[in-house]
């Protein structure tokens, strides 16, 4: 059960993460679409919905997404369908139904790690970054990394890159969470990444195998190495093993979409 | 607080943690049911400035200063679309209808002559467990070429 004491929707981010900080129950309100999932009393539920940070930015050398973006967005966005294969509109696209994608913020699904999250692999691969109200721009792999506090992440920044990124995801039905999903990205100037989430945890670079990617090596030898350098584990979507044998498939497919 | 709903405004009293199922149900607007309560069903869908949302977890406060429609405000416009779910028989239960015809409704607001693929794609977060949804896809396809064809009516 969710039971929320006040709600209030700032006018001002630093007036909204004086309030966030204030009390340890206090907390930002995302799309709120996941909140019945769980179990928690919020002292005061902080909405963003006033902040202006709704919006697609095409920029120079790089693509702004504000927090209070919903997935649904993303998902019709012409800026992103133009973007790498249109990998971001992609990845959303699946997520529970158009509802659902009407109501859930990018943001928030970004803050809060998500291991089920579609769109972390992506972000991942394309070099995104988060812009916090606290801290500053940092690397998603390094946000992702660390350890849970406090603060109001303002928008997600993703660098404009000249290749090629595909996702895919294995799930049971369509609209359900995914047991396993991953990105791959290779750039014209030669550089490349995959990323494996739902492992049931968060999305991860794999380090080795995107450098063997790089290097051109062998299909098996990818497969082999990111099945070995990532850690899976079990939950009631599938078992570790079956996991671990599910992205050797996941590669397999993203590399056969992506070509060389 | 005040909210518009099907163009008139109301005042009510909320909680800070009422979603606005539970609202527009005391205010009796009843054919806004509830199914999952977390966001999986489709069954509280609800237009919010015409789009469709779950309304089981959108919080009402949320909601002020935006325009809802339920099923009692789209009640003319969607009449067609009745007539076909029932002509195709795909309205068994009927409990997932109203969610449905809210989700159809959004479809039209938002993408001009779709294909079957993108109604299909559209409708993925409407649960029915009667129908197997060929009856409503048919339904719902005659309801966007009568559309086409004859604007005035619709």
């Amino acid at each position: 059960m969710i039971t929320i004491k006040n709600y209030i929707a700032p006018n001002t981010i630093e007036e909204a993460y004086d309030l966030l900080i204030e009390k340890k129950n206090n907390q930002i309100l995302g799309g709120c679409a996941f909140i019945k999932i769980g179990s928690k009393t919020i002292g005061l539920g902080i909405d963003l919905i006033n902040l202006n940070l709704n919006y697609i930015k095409d920029e120079e050398k790089e693509i702004r997404i504000g927090a209070t973006t919903t997935l649904r967005e993303i998902e019709t966005s012409l800026v992103l369908k133009n973007y790498c294969n249109g990998i971001l509109c992609e990845s959303v696209s699946s997520i529970v139904g158009v509802q659902f994608r009407n109501m859930a913020q990018v943001g928030a699904g970004v803050f809060s790690k998500y291991g089920f999250s579609d769109l972390l692999p992506c972000l991942l691969v394309l070099d995104a970054k988060v812009n916090l109200h606290s801290e500053g721009i940092i690397d998603l792999k390094d946000f992702l990394k660390r350890e849970y506090k406090k603060d109001i992440l303002k928008e997600i920044i993703i660098p404009k890159k000249d290749g090629k990124a595909v996702f895919e995801n294995i799930r049971k039905t369509s609209g359900d969470f995914s047991i396993l999903n991953g990105a791959m990205y290779i750039g014209k100037d030669g550089t490349a990444k995959i990323a494996i989430g739902a492992r049931p945890t968060k999305a991860e670079i794999a380090e080795k195998a995107s450098k063997a990617l790089e290097e051109k090596q062998k299909l098996d030898e990818i497969r082999k190495l990111a099945c070995e350098e990532l850690n899976f584990g079990t939950n009631v979507k599938g078992t570790k093993e079956y996991r671990k044998g599910l992205c050797a498939v996941l590669i397999t497919k993203m590399k056969e979409r992506i070509g060389d | 607080m005040k909210l518009n709903i099907n163009n008139k405004l109301i005042d009510v009293d909320v909680r800070p943690d009422e979603f606005l199922l539970e609202t527009l149900r005391k205010l009796g607007y009843l054919s806004v049911k509830e199914g999952c309560q977390s966001s999986s069903c489709g069954v509280c869908g609800v237009l919010l400035d015409e789009k469709i949302i779950l309304s089981c977890t959108y919080l009402t406060l949320r909601a002020e200063g935006r325009k809802i429609t339920t099923l009692e405000g789209v009640r003319e416009r969607s009449q067609y679309l009745v007539d076909f779910l029932a002509e195709e028989g795909a309205d068994q239960c009927g409990y997932c209808a109203p969610g449905l015809i809210m989700a159809v409704m959004s479809l039209e607001n938002e993408i001009d002559n779709p294909t079957e693929e993108e109604i299909y794609h559209y409708l993925d977060g409407n649960l029915c467990r009667c129908t197997g949804y060929k009856g409503q896809i048919r339904a719902i396809k005659k309801y966007l070429d009568l559309k086409s064809t004859r604007s005035e009516v619709i």
